[in-house]
């Protein structure tokens, strides 16, 4: 296996949050178990003591697996001059079947655990502690979702051999790595972008009306998810494009680079915070009727919308704007 | 305006060493008024005050409270009294920052910051503004003569001049309801006295005091308004005044 | 903004607490920022000098072919050339003159090598390595011994410049007919030969088909050697790391063993503060940003002292782990080289296992019951 310190890390971080979340998990089931909010006895008070740590816990862990999120991509770009045919990031996490399945996961963990904190926030504003079921049962089917991004991170990166020179054998390798998906990359640029404007705009308007009169959380939140899904799709197939000004760069990765002036990160970081916020409100829909709860969670989503749609606009803005402003045309090619 | 019902409380629940410090206790306490727990150490009354001023859940039992300050607040229904025994540590400490302040046996400032600073950090978590909060500090130490010690540290304070920075403490929330811990047990007559002084004129505006004390000083003082007796964790006996 | 005032409120407070506890908080730090600054070392060196072979064999040439026979290098016969230029795709293909001096008086081994726009007969140039360890300057004389046991004297008439030190140090340029003089080098065979392909994507075919034609040779890509020395060095810090990775133990244990034991004065404290009205989310943000404060200050002094002595001290600690043994010493600046993901990686590998280990006795610091003062 590849020696790299970046690994090294990744094992490190993925270890430590896989052990705080079972650690987590063996509480919220005593929770599940014992929990009564009438009582006064100290097992009772040593368990509302506890949910602080586990909140404490769980913040500690949607940080530390965006940062995670962010070094797998750093890691997979700077291993891909090991692997001849591998043109950048995507090209080194196309060496197995186990480097996109992680990425994916381990972006839906971190929203997972995202979620988690808006419930957890939410539960905490009301004075009987009404969603602590609910989440402590959630929290419990993260875990072994973390466990199994661990996994697969790990197979990953045994699975990793560079192709260097061997001593005194053949020097040639027959391997050429796989090249990017090539399907994500060829959607048709112009009903690709109707659509990626389509959904955007229907995602504000439902926004707005569920700001307006508290109603439709579920629509805003699903089509917060679509725009997420739909988003990734349009920056591989024609966004990116539009920054690397060349019509076959289909790179998701490179757009962090230094050289693009690292606009993936406000891109992505928009992206993940806007469609987040959004699906936060889905989450709370299911308890808008609890009587502890009624006044706070509109309040709550209120903000969430806000949130979202500013940065799903500001998303869409930094797109347009590039589109419209560099020379490059993508239509035509 | 403070309800107990039947309040218990039990420590080392289930182990060789459990021991029940308050047991059956039902006490109501009226706002405006000055109340004495008096009783032995030992007899569970710092407990108790603890417990009144909800800085600790009783084990079982009931406390309701009454009053402008539980208005607004989403548990309690109009009007009525407003349960408050098994509110989340948060709500807790929200009422006990608003309605509560305490002055105890050992002053407990904290050493190393100035008389100012002390004064200020009950008030630290409301989300007041610093230039505010500042202000209103200056002024209740000013209130107590202390305006020359602003910046003093702890450490240099004489024995009254700190009685009166724990007292500033307490009321820099504006509080209903003080609550006070043994207060002159460290203090000679004189302080006593002086302490004697200012519960005074806390009533005065309005607040109420609750005092636990074994000290002849406190609870023969005229201004109090009603002395409760502690024994072994039980209210043993009660006298009104006037 | 009462949240916003309410979050300055108690940095300010965990501000001036941490300066109170200075010769506790100290320690610690020192602690830190020393296990930041060699891990920080390790990496910044392996990227640096990756990088700078990366820079400087972009001008090697693409694919050189090497003739074994025995499993051995053995010179390759000049009309490989023509052969091997009949292969679609090859731009260019020339043979190199090059080969290893042994000197026993310096005991290091020199590279002579032959190239276009050489020295004139008699002269050569050589790197920076050459001089140093044969203590000379430009202008004086070397004399080398050749296969026969003769000493031919050569002088020196300039040296190759530094910025190509890594290559260059024990390089000697020579002439073709001085090389034949030194060496033994039948007419008609060269040490190796360099092409140039015209299509970047065809290296790995026009390899292959060298190889078919000539089954006893053996065409190495550049990329290859790129790719190899990427691996040695990620091999060589991943190694460094794993070794550390004791001491980096020792840290964390010794951290929680900090976080765990507060001293009697400061449990007094936090109990003050709940007794008079502070809530354990509080404590905790109040924990949280004592953590952050001590982590940052040591993970930036750390990495700025690492950077300093990679860079501009030429990280005299790890040198002879990280080069190998090597005589030749070159004595060169390595280009300053950090990105984000080498950031990113130490702050995984030190400040989330300080973190990690700090949460559970902050945590039970800021649990104590606000009631603990009266009692």
């Amino acid at each position: 296996m590849i020696l790299h310190p970046s690994i090294m890390a990744l094992f490190m971080s993925s270890f430590l949050i896989c052990l705080l979340l079972m650690y987590s998990a063996y509480y919220g089931f005593v929770i599940l178990r014992k929990w009564d909010i009438k009582s006064g006895s100290e097992q009772q008070l040593e368990l509302e003591r506890r949910t602080y740590l586990i909140s404490t816990i769980l913040t500690y862990v949607c940080g530390f697996q965006l940062i995670s999120l962010f070094l797998y991509m750093f890691t997979a770009d700077i291993l891909h001059p090991l692997f001849a045919g591998a043109m950048c990031a995507s090209g080194a996490l196309s060496v197995n079947s186990y480097g996109y399945p992680t990425l994916l996961l381990k972006i839906f963990n971190f929203m997972a655990a995202g979620l988690w904190l808006v419930l957890n926030y939410t539960d905490n504003r009301a004075y009987d502690y009404p969603l602590i079921r609910t989440k402590y049962r959630a929290l419990i089917l993260l875990t072994p979702l973390i466990i199994v991004e661990t996994y697969l991170q790990t197979k990953y990166f045994r699975g990793l051999k560079a192709d260097i020179i061997t001593s005194c054998c053949s020097t040639l390798f027959t391997s050429e790595s796989s090249t990017i998906a090539s399907d994500l990359a060829s959607v048709p640029s112009v009903p690709g972008k109707i659509a990626f404007y389509a959904i955007m705009a229907l995602t504000v308007l439902s926004g707005i009306y569920l700001y307006l009169k508290g109603k439709g959380g579920y629509i805003f939140s699903a089509f917060c998810g679509l725009t997420f899904i739909v988003s990734i799709i349009s920056v591989i197939s024609f966004f990116s494009l539009y920054y690397y000004e060349l019509p076959s760069h289909h790179c998701p990765f490179d757009i962090l680079h230094g050289e693009y002036h690292y606009i993936g990160y406000p891109l992505y970081l928009c992206l993940f915070g806007g469609t987040l916020a959004g699906m936060g409100t889905g989450v709370l829909m299911p308890f808008r009727k609890t009587a502890s709860l009624m006044e706070t969670i509109p309040a709550i989503q209120k903000r969430l919308v806000v949130f979202s749609l500013v940065c799903l606009l500001i998303f869409t803005v930094m797109v347009t704007y590039r589109m419209a402003t560099t020379p490059f045309i993508l239509e035509g090619y | 305006m403070i309800e107990l019902t039947d309040i218990k409380k039990v420590f080392n629940a289930g182990r060789p060493n459990e021991f029940t410090a308050v047991e059956e206790v039902s006490l109501s306490l009226d706002s405006g008024k000055v109340t004495v727990l008096k009783g032995p150490s030992g007899s569970g009354k710092t407990t108790l005050l603890g417990i009144i001023g909800c800085m600790a859940r009783p084990t079982s039992g009931r406390i309701h409270l009454t009053g402008p300050l539980m208005q607004g607040m989403a548990f309690a229904p109009k009007g009525a009294p407003a349960e408050v025994t098994s509110l989340p540590e948060r709500f807790l400490t929200e009422i006990r920052r608003r309605a509560f302040g305490f002055i105890f046996q050992q002053f407990n400032l904290i050493r190393g910051i100035t008389v100012l600073e002390n004064v200020m950090l009950p008030a630290y978590p409301m989300g007041d503004d610093f230039k505010s909060l500042r202000e209103r500090a200056t002024r209740i130490l000013k209130d107590f003569n202390l305006s020359g010690k602003l910046s003093s540290r702890i450490e240099w304070l004489s024995g009254g001049e700190a009685q009166r920075v724990a007292i500033s403490r307490a009321l820099i929330n504006d509080p209903a309801v003080i609550i006070a811990d043994e207060p002159t047990a460290h203090l000679d007559t004189k302080l006593s006295a002086e302490f004697m002084d200012i519960v005074k004129r806390l009533k005065g505006e309005g607040k109420t005091v609750i005092i636990a004390s074994h000290d002849p000083i406190v609870f023969d003082s005229p201004i109090i308004d009603r002395v409760v007796e502690m024994r072994d964790g039980r209210i043993s006996g009660e006298h009104i005044r006037s | 903004m009462g949240r916003l005032d309410k979050q300055r409120n108690i940095i300010d407070f965990t501000l001036s607490s941490l300066m109170r506890r200075k010769a506790r908080n100290i320690a610690l730090m020192l602690v830190y920022t020393l296990v930041v600054f060699v891990l920080a070392s390790v990496m910044f060196f392996a990227q640096a000098i990756k990088k700078e072979a990366s820079i400087i064999l972009k001008d090697s040439p693409e694919i050189i072919v090497q003739r074994l026979v025995a499993g051995r290098q053995a010179l390759v016969p000049e009309d490989y050339i023509e052969g091997i230029g009949k292969i679609r795709g090859v731009q260019s293909v020339a043979g190199r003159y090059w080969g290893y001096y042994f000197d026993p008086v310096a005991g290091a081994n020199f590279t002579l090598m032959v190239t276009d726009n050489g020295p004139a007969i008699g002269k050569i140039r050589v790197g920076k390595g050459v001089l140093r360890s044969i203590r000379a300057s430009e202008g004086d004389i070397l004399p080398l011994k050749n296969y026969v046991g003769e000493w031919i004297v050569f002088r020196i008439d300039g040296s190759l410049s530094s910025e190509s030190e890594l290559v260059s140090s024990d390089l000697i340029m020579i002439s073709e007919n001085d090389f034949r003089k030194v060496f033994d080098m039948p007419k008609g065979h060269y040490t190796d030969l360099v092409l140039d392909v015209r299509n970047s994507r065809e290296r790995a075919v026009i390899a292959q088909k060298i190889k078919d034609i000539y089954p006893d040779t053996r065409p190495i890509i550049r990329d290859e050697i790129l790719r190899t020395y990427d691996s040695i060095f990620n091999w060589r810090s991943g190694i460094l790391l794993v070794i550390m990775s004791a001491a980096l133990l020792a840290f964390i244990i010794f951290a929680w063993d900090k976080a765990s034991g507060l001293s009697a004065e400061e449990k007094k404290e936090i109990g003050i503060l709940k007794a008079i009205g502070w809530e354990t989310s509080d404590i905790i943000f109040m924990k949280f940003w004592e953590g952050a404060v001590i982590s940052l200050s040591s993970f930036m002094a750390g990495i700025i002292l690492a950077y300093y002595h990679v860079f501009f001290a030429s990280s005299s600690l790890f040198e002879p782990v990280l080069k190998g043994w090597s005589v030749l010493y070159p004595d060169f600046r390595l280009t300053p080289f950090i990105d984000g993901a080498q950031v990113t990686t130490l702050f995984f590998l030190t400040v989330l296992p300080y973190t990690v280990a700090t949460i559970v006795p902050s945590w039970r610091a800021a649990t104590v019951d606000p009631d603990s003062v009266m009692r």
